[in-house]
């Protein structure tokens, strides 16, 4: 759990030079965002620097808060799962798979070994799409204007057309439902899935050698931002970013959920917590998941995608209450739901990853200059439709 | 040596530079306006309304003004005015129809709900994309004449999902004719009987 204490030894805020003498002036304090090409969306922050190096830094939040929660308490059930699409737009089918286990659980539903399958097999190609475009992001982030992210989007492309053709959406796909999945994959599909899952290790070894071993990238990431793990886990970080603070916590190994005791794989830690980590780890995890994917793909039984005896609309739970949470791309993404009785939740309640994780910007950031904090940034992996709900 | 990652980067960029040009897997844009993606068949954009034949899309719309997929829609872009009269279905039995029927296009998320929920099979997902307009206001908000499109369009979209649909829609039709001969044979045209002399297809 603790690291070795001479790699966190140094506390970044030394190297804050003292301010208001003679020579250094006042401190200028700067608005970033929120139409900041780097801030990934809307977010803002207040930074305050001295110099060049951030002394303060306070995010601005809640410029696209659409009043998620408040509308799955309106909406029926079944109605709330489309919005649930567009928390994180990258990860749409993670997100649904949380809110449908959320519903299950409260419902005592039970889901046709296919579909377990699927759910992995999905869940896992989004976590590809995920970690290829933060990585892409990430080097954008970092001065790699363009090239890195474009040959992200170009192998994200191949994965959404595969969503277009089973879901009907590239992106929002509101596919899963309360006792399955909505679609039957046909064979051909599969196919194309294993085919994609085939290309995708060469894919990874090109993108490594444009950028693992670049000497820009290790000079603008290593040692950036170090996060302790006493601080992550105190914090409540979850996903890549904890882990690259070598912290040894998945969900899918620590809960188990859905099929995944099944399958052989290898959580992938970081050494230091520096952004190059976080970047590294996305990597590692990207070569985990296409093992993930070979093995699912290999095993997928037939039968049902969907509980026949599911109930989908007009449905109304029992009195209680439900927490379900899956290891999203970008952490622990859970819903947490109270039942009245009634055909809409009393109370829906979303547990975003990206927005726990952005709480340590603060801490990442002091000491470093203000281009080190877009990096920072980027390395912690948000989406604002997420933070802001 | 130092350098060395940024000339493996280089050699990375070249290869694919020089790969746009000849191989299919690195050069992988299409020039939209000109060539169009094919979508796939699952592929969705807005809802439309099935009507059984072309000719005349307001008087066999399958639509019977249920309003489930008013209630069930997420972002509630669906209003639905049921009609006073009754006129006769794809089976004979006399069926309400919607005399409003109207999907604000700005609004709609396409989310697939009301597809799902439409126990008539009447409101079927479109695959159109290039309806941007200058127009913000009337022109997004799409009425029953719009949205009307025949079965045949469907058939066109959706093969697969709209030869399942006629399957069992033939089968439930044969079902009820069955049903609704048995007790004619035996019984004298009564009151039932009289509603049925409206002339097919004279919806307002």
């Amino acid at each position: 759990m603790t690291a070795p204490p001479e790699l966190f030894a140094s506390d970044p805020s030394s190297r804050v030079r003292p301010v208001h003498d003679e020579f250094h002036g006042d401190l200028l304090e700067v608005s970033m965002g929120p139409h900041h090409p780097s801030t990934h969306g809307v977010f803002r922050m207040n930074v305050t620097l001295d110099g060049e190096t951030v002394v303060k830094l306070k995010p601005v939040l809640g410029y696209l808060h659409r009043n998620h929660e408040k509308i799955g308490e309106k909406a029926s059930y079944l109605g709330s799962l489309p919005f649930t699409d567009r928390l994180d737009y990258f990860c749409s089918m993670t997100n649904s798979w949380a809110y449908a286990l959320a519903v299950e659980k409260l419902t005592g539903q039970a889901v046709p070994e296919r579909a377990e399958y699927l759910r992995v097999i999905l869940a896992e190609l989004t976590r590809l799409i995920n970690h290829t475009c933060l990585a892409g992001f990430l080097l954008q982030d970092g001065g790699a204007s363009g090239t890195p992210l474009m040959y992200a989007f170009r192998e994200r492309e191949k994965i959404l057309d595969l969503f277009e053709s089973l879901s009907g959406s590239r992106m929002m796909c509101n596919y899963q439902r309360f006792g399955g999945c909505r679609v039957d994959p046909s064979p051909a599909w599969l196919e194309g899935a294993q085919r994609v899952t085939d290309g995708y290790g060469a894919f990874l070894d090109e993108f490594e050698s444009l950028l693992t071993g670049n000497e820009i990238l290790m000079a603008r990431t290593q040692g950036i931002g170090r996060l302790a793990p006493a601080l992550a886990v105190s914090a409540g970080v979850t996903g890549p970013m904890l882990r690259a603070s070598g912290v040894d916590y998945d969900l899918r190994k620590v809960d188990g959920y859905g099929i995944y005791p099944r399958f052989a794989f290898r959580i992938p830690l970081g050494d230091h917590g520096d952004t190059y980590d976080r970047y590294m780890i996305r990597i590692l995890e990207m070569r985990e998941s296409i093992g993930i994917l070979r093995q699912a793909l290999r095993d997928i039984p037939g039968g049902p995608c969907l509980d026949p005896g599911a109930k989908l609309r007009g449905l109304r739970p029992k009195a209680g209450e439900a927490y379900a949470r899956i290891e999203g791309p970008k952490g622990e993404i859970g819903f947490y739901l109270i039942s009245d009785g009634s055909p809409s939740p009393y109370r829906y309640r979303v547990r975003p990853p990206s927005f726990i994780n952005l709480t340590l910007l603060e801490d990442l950031c002091l000491g470093h200059t203000v281009a080190d904090a877009v990096v920072i940034l980027g390395s912690i992996d948000i989406v604002l439709g997420e933070v802001d709900r | 040596m130092l350098g060395t990652g940024l000339l493996h980067g280089l050699k990375v960029t070249a290869k694919n530079l020089v790969g746009s040009f000849h191989d299919p897997a690195r050069y992988v844009t299409t020039e939209y306006p000109e060539v169009k993606a094919p979508q796939p068949e699952n592929a969705r954009s807005f809802p439309f309304l099935v009507s059984e034949s072309a000719a005349d899309p307001m008087g066999t719309m399958r639509c019977v003004a249920c309003q489930i997929c008013e209630k069930e829609c997420p972002p509630q872009c669906i209003y639905i005015e049921k009609s006073k009269d009754k006129k006769p279905g794809p089976d004979g039995r006399m069926q309400l129809y919607p005399a409003v029927f109207d999907i604000d296009i700005s609004v709609c998320m396409s989310c697939q709900i009301c597809v799902e929920v439409c126990p008539f099979d009447a409101i079927r997902m479109d695959q159109i994309f290039e309806i941007a307009t200058t127009e913000r206001f009337s022109a997004l908000l799409f009425d029953r004449e719009k949205l009307a499109k025949p079965n045949a369009y469907y058939h066109q979209l959706h093969p697969t999902e709209a030869a399942e649909v006629d399957a069992r829609r033939q089968a439930a039709e044969a079902k009820t004719r069955a049903k609704a001969a048995k007790p004619a044979s035996v019984q004298p045209p009564t009151a039932p009987g009289a509603k049925a002399q409206n002339p097919p297809g004279n919806a307002p």
